[in-house]
């Protein structure tokens, strides 16, 4: 099941035409442009983590405490972007971040889309009672703050990085259902799946094979911002301490620990901040981008 | 209408007991509540009796029913931390919470109309496009980044506001407000605006895409064929229009404010509902924590009912259009 999910969505740009004027299309718009850019760097960035970092991320030197970047007065070259209150390394620690961030991202909006699509796609096929028990449960996950409801999960299960991500994927599931739902129902009157149907082919067969794939383009957009709200969910709940756990070099821990220190160095505080925003910038930009290419009715 | 508001109780009584259930499976997934109120050495008749005046030897719909009923008149028992009633310690730090929340709801609006109004009347100036890029900015950043930034700038660089805590308070009743204390109200800005931000933004926009939308249609048209001046139509004709949206979305944000608050209070040490409810998840305080979330759920519910009764009240529009869905 996740895999005919996966190679759906991977197949469809995969031809020539259509992705030639999917580019011509996303390319029209700058914003969107910066932000593929920008994710195309921070994907780089997070894979050469070992490699790119000057300093391993969890290193104490214990006589560089809260050294300023290298530009400020009494910063050194060898610790560009300064160190934090224990000595380590804030550049590496940052790209070791982006690592997690990103891998934050991608396994709770992974699990999130495999699993709401197969409820979306349950319900939208069979209708009937299991649609309305769906898609009720679905109201009423929706009906909760989405970061209330993030925490009580992570306060059932414990903090921790893992159940912040199963948090968070709980929270995005209701979106990815009820998009793959309306999809799915307006695709299943359609004349090719009736074909399809006469054709011979079996319920499991016209859901993933040949509705699926024509679902494909809201999802994709929504998988894309998905990730910029898992990226800002987790770094909430790092910083409340029910996400990752010192010392992991995770954003929002980070600037939890490095609060105190607003004070006398500031840097600890902006660079994670930074971080975090550009990042969810440019994931935003991206998502937007996707929008405006892929479903031209959501165009505002 | 009797129908709709029937089935709108049904489904906020649903969300309900799904909290609640919740809220008490937060009991039982966090260990042994027996094994933590007796010693090593205790035998195992005395804790089978133990069991057995705590009712943990019922059935779990048994025992479920029990906590409802409970909840249903604010008992939930004592904080494992401070041992003191958890009504009494919710009821203590509601005021500073709702203060918070109000506050920031009210700045929301008052500043989100005008700016979006402005960014939809004057579309192509350069200020227009800042504010609409600086609310994607916003949106991406956050809510405790805000809070520390500001704490940096007014709080540490300029040292203007106080950084934490919420001041000066004045007890009315049972009620202690830091509304009437300057020092209360010094502390409560810094706050207020991070709380309002991402609303503030989320007002912005959907006022800019609501006038957008209303400028387009025939009334306005006529309006100005009329000779209306711009003022009029603008203010008088689509700005009301665009209203019944953007109070309902208020509304409906009002309950994720009290909710987000949890943020913004722990950032701020601010002392109310939020921060008590981090603290209690910290220190596994499970009595604090189901009473938290039960209550923050039951102000949801509330607010989504009470703005779904009042829009079907206010707009007519709908109720044709469920008359004809129906």
């Amino acid at each position: 099941m996740p895999e005919a999910a996966a190679s759906a969505v991977s197949d469809t740009p995969a031809v020539a035409g259509p992705l030639r004027e999917f580019w011509q299309s996303y390319a029209q718009n700058r914003g969107a442009i910066i932000g593929v850019t920008l994710v195309l760097l921070l994907i780089a960035l997070a894979l050469g983590a070992d490699f790119v970092a000057p300093h391993p991320p969890n290193e104490q030197y214990r006589e560089f405490t809260l050294t300023p970047p290298m530009w400020d007065e009494g910063g050194s070259s060898r610790f560009v972007l300064g160190t934090d209150p224990v000595g380590r390394d804030m550049l590496s620690r940052l790209i070791h971040g982006t690592r997690l961030s990103l891998v934050i991202g991608f396994i709770s909006v992974a699990i999130s889309l495999v699993i709401g699509v197969t409820l979306g796609l349950v319900a939208g096929y069979f209708r009937g009672l299991t649609e309305t028990v769906i898609m009720r449960l679905m109201d009423v996950m929706l009906a909760l703050p989405s970061l209330l409801l993030a925490i009580a999960v992570v306060a059932i299960l414990g903090p921790g990085l893992a159940n912040a991500m199963y948090a968070i994927a709980i929270v995005l599931l209701p979106h990815y259902v009820r998009l793959t739902r309306a999809a799915v129902i307006a695709e299943a009157g359609k004349e090719y799946v009736a074909s399809s149907k006469i054709a011979g082919a079996g319920t499991w067969r016209l859901m993933f094979n040949t509705i699926l794939p024509n679902c494909t383009a809201p999802l994709i957009v929504q998988a894309t911002l998905g990730f910029s709200s898992a990226i800002l969910d987790a770094a909430a709940l790092g910083f409340l301490g029910l996400g990752a756990q010192p010392p992991t070099p995770e954003w929002g821990s980070m600037l939890a620990s490095a609060l105190e220190f607003i004070q006398r160095a500031p840097w600890v505080v902006t660079y994670p901040g930074l971080a975090i925003l550009v990042t969810v910038l440019a994931f935003n930009l991206m998502g937007d981008g996707l929008r405006d290419a892929l479903d031209p009715k959501l165009k505002r | 209408m009797l129908a709709f508001v029937l089935r709108r109780i049904v489904q906020s009584a649903a969300v309900m007991a799904v909290v609640a259930l919740i809220a008490f499976a937060l009991f039982n997934f966090t260990g042994d509540p027996v094994a933590s109120m007796v010693g090593p050495e205790a035998t195992l008749e005395e804790r089978a009796r133990l069991r057995t005046e705590l009712g943990l030897d019922r059935p779990f719909w048994i025992q479920f029913g029990h906590f409802v009923g409970n909840a249903a008149q604010g008992e939930f028992g004592r904080s494992l931390r401070q041992g003191r009633k958890v009504s009494a310690l919710l009821k203590e730090r509601l005021p500073a919470t709702l203060e918070l929340s109000l506050v920031a709801a009210m700045l929301a609006l008052v500043v989100g109309i005008p700016l979006g109004v402005y960014t939809a009347l004057r579309r192509n100036t350069w200020l227009s496009q800042l504010l609409l890029a600086g609310s994607l900015i916003g949106v991406s950043l956050p809510t405790f980044l805000i809070g520390i930034l500001l704490i940096l700038v007014f709080a540490v660089i300029l040292g203007w506001l106080p950084s934490f805590g919420r001041g000066d308070t004045v007890a009315l009743g049972w009620w202690t407000t830091g509304l009437l204390t300057a020092s209360g109200l010094k502390a409560l800005i810094l706050p207020a605006i991070t709380l309002s931000l991402f609303q503030m933004t989320l007002i912005m926009r959907l006022v800019r895409a609501e006038m957008l939308e209303v400028l387009r249609t025939d009334y306005i048209k006529f309006a100005r064929a009329r000779g209306l001046s711009d003022r009029t139509i603008h203010f008088g004709h689509a700005l009301k229009n665009t209203l019944v949206p953007v109070i309902t979305i208020t509304g409906l944000q009002l309950g994720a404010i009290i909710a987000f608050a949890i943020i913004t209070e722990t950032v701020f040490q601010w002392p109310g509902m939020g921060l008590l409810f981090i603290q209690a998840v910290n220190f596994a305080d499970i009595p604090v924590m189901a009473a938290y979330l039960c209550f923050i759920a039951l102000v949801f519910v509330t607010l989504n009912l009470i703005v779904d009764l009042l829009y079907y009240a206010v707009d007519p529009r709908l109720r044709i259009e469920r008359a004809a869905a129906h």
